[in-house]
């Protein structure tokens, strides 16, 4: 590493444009938050609300139950997709013939447009006229209310962000797998541990700081979800998929109440920082002083 | 264990697939119930696909256009003003205060935690007084800030994996760093600079959400054009037509990228 004043110059334009076009707008943002601007108001001008947003916000149920309903689905999708990706990325480290050929086609659906492949899979799910319900009437089995019942329709989304994401956690983990180093392996084999052993004490440990990484990226991105609820409920069927990023929309961009939903976006972005804060610490727990 | 692939190759392809079938049937063939192959249980016909090229049903080629030209701007300017950045904190030490190169990174990385409605309703209000609502211009930056943070993030970590002796013989014969930069590292970081620059293409081309904020019906991109017709008395055929379009690219881009993925271009972000 060396030093010159030239670094400035390197990475000055890149600070500036995230300042301009990210902390400006945050910054906005906050002072909307602290407002009680409603769209009718537009000609008016900005009134000062203090922190009056806020205490509506935590005392708005709606708030509380997306933030509920948010959680559940992260929690889930983002746990299905790191033990499905493990598992495939550990079938995929034998040498197996095509596994080059399984690899690309693991890939696509993380790779292509996300609202467009929800909306495929609404007429997949579709109740009456799509693919899945109809091979379950032919098999006398009933159909299942993929997108009209509270509980199935939250399944569904989870399955959703399952089928679109465990590919992330697939090529990330493979790529962490096959960069372990041989020589544990060797010794577990002389030592006659088991294929469970191996696993556990060898192959996950040494994963260790690949996983951490990967689910807190997941996570993170997770929290954000909107386009797949925007297209496959709506939030519904009432609010049962309401997640917080849905319901701030309705109320920024739908009823535009600027004031109010900037508010609730804060809100919502302070509680997420510190579970994200705490849920890393938790992980790292165990990992020896390194970056992220 | 090929059942475990196998299984989820079909998962994986079944909505694809369904796409492709249904591109091919008429309304009748859908409104009806679910049918499965074509020849057996309806008559392929191909009306889906060429109205939606003679303008008839969902017009595609404005948005294509709007999205192709947002996405390479957009994936251009971030690229360069990140990889700047990133050679920065790769090559020089900071010292600001308290906070140092990792800090900085970081910096760049946490703006990614953001939800997009946090920051869509300022641009809404924004934009809307600098009369830029549904201009591809405001998507372009809204992008270039959307795709940052990451150009930063890997190609950082890919300079870092090159010696950085070699730049440095390059000062040491009388380069600047600017020459050393343009001459030396960016032309062995060719793979790195590619994979990264698809990536931002494949997540410009399908961001929705900051999409559906800022345009109205001039500068709406693929996705946007396509879940708007998806709201009463939908036409499923043409949709499936119109969205496996609209992803062949990124699909495409997709299996290019993963020729590098795995050959261990970017793992070192991980590490």
């Amino acid at each position: 590493m060396t030093d010159s004043p030239v670094k400035y110059a390197f990475v000055l334009p890149g600070v500036l444009t995230m300042i301009v076009i990210v902390i400006f707008p945050v910054g906005y943002a906050i002072r909307l938050s602290l407002s009680s601007w409603e769209i009718s108001a537009f000609g008016s001008g900005l009134d000062f609300a203090g922190l009056t947003q806020y205490a509506a916000v935590l005392q708005d149920t709606r708030f509380w139950h997306s933030l509920f309903v948010t959680f559940i689905i992260v929690f889930f999708a983002v746990s299905l997709e790191y033990v499905i990706g493990l598992s495939l990325a550990l079938i995929l480290t034998v040498e197996l013939r095509g596994r080059r050929v399984f690899r690309v086609i693991f890939l696509v659906p993380m790779m292509v447009t996300a609202v467009i492949m929800a909306l495929v899979w609404r007429t997949v799910l579709h109740e009456s006229i799509g693919p899945i319900n109809d091979i379950l009437i032919r098999l006398s089995l009933p159909g299942i209310p993929w997108l009209s019942h509270n509980t199935v329709a939250l399944i569904s989304i989870i399955m959703v962000d399952f089928w679109q994401w465990t590919p992330f956690m697939f090529i990330i983990l493979l790529a962490g797998l096959l960069s372990l180093p041989q020589d544990p392996y060797e010794a577990a084999v002389i030592d006659g541990a088991s294929p469970w052993q191996v696993f556990r004490y060898i192959t996950f440990e040494l994963l260790y700081p690949v996983s951490v990484a990967v689910l807190l990226i997941r996570t993170i991105e997770a929290f954000k979800i909107m386009g797949t609820i925007f297209v496959l409920t709506s939030g519904g069927p009432g609010t049962s998929t309401e997640t917080s990023s849905y319901y701030i929309w309705i109320r920024g961009l739908k009823e535009f109440q600027l004031g109010y939903s900037a508010a609730m976006a804060f809100t919502y972005l302070i509680i997420l920082t510190i579970g994200l804060i705490i849920f890393s610490k938790l992980l790292r727990k165990r990992i020896s002083p390194r970056k992220l | 264990m090929y059942a475990t692939l196998v299984l989820w190759c079909i998962f994986a392809v079944f909505p694809f697939l369904w796409a492709f079938v249904t591109s091919f049937k008429t309304d009748q063939d859908v409104v009806n119930g679910a049918t499965y192959f074509p020849g057996i249980d309806f008559k392929p016909v191909l009306s889906a696909w060429t109205n939606l090229f003679s303008g008839e049903s969902i017009p595609i080629i404005g948005p294509y256009l709007n999205t192709v030209v947002i996405s390479i701007t957009s994936s251009l300017l971030a690229m360069m003003i990140g990889s700047l950045a990133a050679y920065g904190l790769s090559r020089f030490r900071f010292n600001l205060g308290r906070f140092g190169n990792d800090d900085i990174s970081f910096w760049f990385i946490s703006l990614r935690i953001m939800p997009a409605v946090v920051i869509a309703i300022p641009y809404f209000v924004m934009f809307n007084s600098l009369h830029l609502l549904d201009t591809k211009i405001s998507l372009i930056i809204v992008y270039i800030g959307y795709n940052m943070p990451l150009v930063v993030w890997l190609m950082k970590d890919f300079f870092d994996n090159i010696p950085s002796e070699l730049d440095e013989a390059a000062i040491v014969d009388g380069c600047s760093h600017f020459g050393a930069f343009f001459r030396i590292v960016v032309p062995l970081s060719k793979s790195g600079l590619l994979v990264t620059f698809l990536f931002c293409i494949i997540f410009s081309w399908s961001e929705f959400i900051f999409a559906l904020i800022l345009t109205i019906n001039k500068s709406q991109t693929l996705p946007l054009v396509i879940v708007g017709r998806a709201s009463t008395r939908i036409p499923w055929w043409e949709i499936s037509a119109a969205s496996l379009i609209s992803i062949l690219p990124v699909a495409v881009l997709a299996i290019v990228i993963e020729r590098y993925m795995i050959k261990g271009t970017l793992m070192g972000s991980f590490r």
